[in-house]
């Protein structure tokens, strides 16, 4: 499909499901990403301007059939998500096979700063800063209210299991035992929680997936790993220290505390959050980001994806034994 | 081994000022970025090659003095993870707590001592 085909075919889809009068105007690539393409542009009608967001596999094809049902449940996923009130795009159109666009979305285009230093750092964020713990807390609360019942296609994964699947990773990418990591394991081994709540998990819920206004939190991005699971997974992971970048004692992002992240939660769901069981996903999520990073490094080290990127991830593992140090010198 | 100048930190330093000061600033975005990891890791095989004699010293004679036998920092390595992993080393032994907090701090200070993490572990054991 030559490009001159796709900006055609992207502008009769837009015809076509967003406007008959309406022109493609400002089309630009966001990303060179291998995995998805992301185009913005402006569908413009008369004297107003809709910006929106297409999203589609490298030229429209899957690389797998498994990636084409990923992404289909991403699509459904985010319907929902948005219908039930999460702060997420709207997505507008899927396009289908007569588009000659391959297997795309179009979503709207929501404009903010996901970029963590300057959301911890800038000026002009410093005033809303004071309240995004406490937002981010609803936004969590907002995403767990999901029915299960609504998303019953996607994986259920128990703690369990997540830990038992980590151990896998960790023993496949690491030829040497990391001690640190073991302890972690072995911390965490006795402490799978058994009593909490099961409701849809965003599973990414952290800087980077989190776009912000000066008005405050705007949109939760990134719905590829959602599974059903425990909530508080995602709770603890925005509070990683990988994420922090540098405010080490703000543990909420590098911005914020803990307990207005707990009391934005709790005000929007009603429920209680037992810091005890954030501590346990807390050290899991240290762990996952550290035995992924090696992962990555994997990516380059057999060939399959060669980059100095890549390579240099591989060492940042020892951030996390680190981070790992401190959590597990608290728990003692 | 050459014991002549330039020597191999010398020459690598070349390198990491090449990738930092004229690289990244001609190169577009995406690989001005690759270029700025690039100095990074050619920082991080400095600090290897400058830190693991005396680390694995420090952590050999660690491990000899938790296993109370002698043998290589590999094996021992191994052997520890093994009785952590079996639960005859519990993860809040303090013997293991003072190894694996010594053990992080000397891989993050090759690997990134520019990481809150290790800044705040410099502040706190000045």
């Amino acid at each position: 499909m030559a490009d001159g085909d796709f900006e055609t075919n992207l502008a009769s889809a837009i015809k076509k499901y967003i406007a008959p009068d309406a022109t493609m105007e400002n089309l630009v690539r966001l990303t060179a990403g291998a995995s998805q393409e992301t185009w913005s542009f402006d569908a413009v009608t008369g004297d107003s301007s809709q910006g929106l967001i297409l999203r589609r596999p490298p030229r429209g094809v899957p690389e797998s059939p498994e990636r084409a049902e990923k992404q289909q449940a991403e699509v459904r996923v985010l319907k929902i998500a948005y219908d039930n009130g999460v702060l997420c795009p709207e997505i507008l159109f899927e396009a289908h096979p007569e588009d000659d666009l391959g297997v795309g979305f179009v979503m709207d285009r929501i404009e903010g700063e996901t970029m963590g230093p300057r959301i911890n750092r800038d000026d002009q964020y410093a005033e809303m800063r004071k309240n995004l713990a406490y937002q981010c807390g609803v936004a969590a609360a907002t995403i767990h209210a999901i029915p299960i019942e609504k998303v019953s296609f996607l994986e259920t994964i128990s703690p369990q299991q997540n830990l038992d699947k980590l151990w896998e990773t960790y023993q496949k990418n690491f030829e040497e035992p990391s001690p640190v990591f073991e302890a972690a394991f072995s911390f965490l081994k006795d402490r799978i929680p058994t009593n909490g709540r099961t409701t849809f998990v965003h599973g990414d819920f952290r800087h980077g997936n989190l776009m912000y206004g000066t008005d405050g939190l705007r949109s939760v991005l990134d719905w590829e790993i959602v599974h059903i699971g425990d909530p508080m997974e995602d709770l603890s992971w925005i509070c990683v220290n990988s994420w922090r970048f540098g405010g080490i004692d703000l543990p909420v992002g590098g911005f914020g505390q803990r307990e207005d992240l707990f009391a934005g939660y709790e005000a929007e769901s009603g429920i209680k959050v037992d810091p005890s069981q954030v501590r346990y996903w807390e050290v899991y999520g240290s762990l996952r980001w550290g035995v992924t990073c090696r992962g990555m490094a994997f990516t380059h080290l057999d060939g399959h994806d060669r980059s100095v990127e890549r390579a240099a991830i591989g060492r940042r593992s020892s951030e996390c034994e680190a981070d790992l140090m401190i959590l597990l010198g608290e728990a003692v | 081994m050459r014991t002549d100048r330039p020597s191999v930190d010398e020459l690598l330093e070349a390198v990491e000022e090449f990738l930092r000061d004229h690289a990244m600033p001609a190169l577009p975005g995406h690989l001005s970025f690759h270029a700025r990891v690039a100095a990074n890791v050619v920082g991080i095989t400095r600090r290897e090659i400058a830190q693991s004699d005396q680390i694995e010293a420090d952590q050999l004679q660690r491990l000899v003095g938790i296993l109370k036998h002698e043998g290589s920092l590999k094996d021992l390595n191994r052997e520890l993870s093994e009785k952590i992993r079996s639960g005859d080393i519990k993860w809040d032994d303090p013997v293991l707590m003072d190894h694996n907090q010594k053990f992080a701090i000397e891989e993050l200070g090759v690997d990134n001592p520019r990481y809150s993490a290790f800044k705040k572990a410099m502040e706190e054991g000045a």
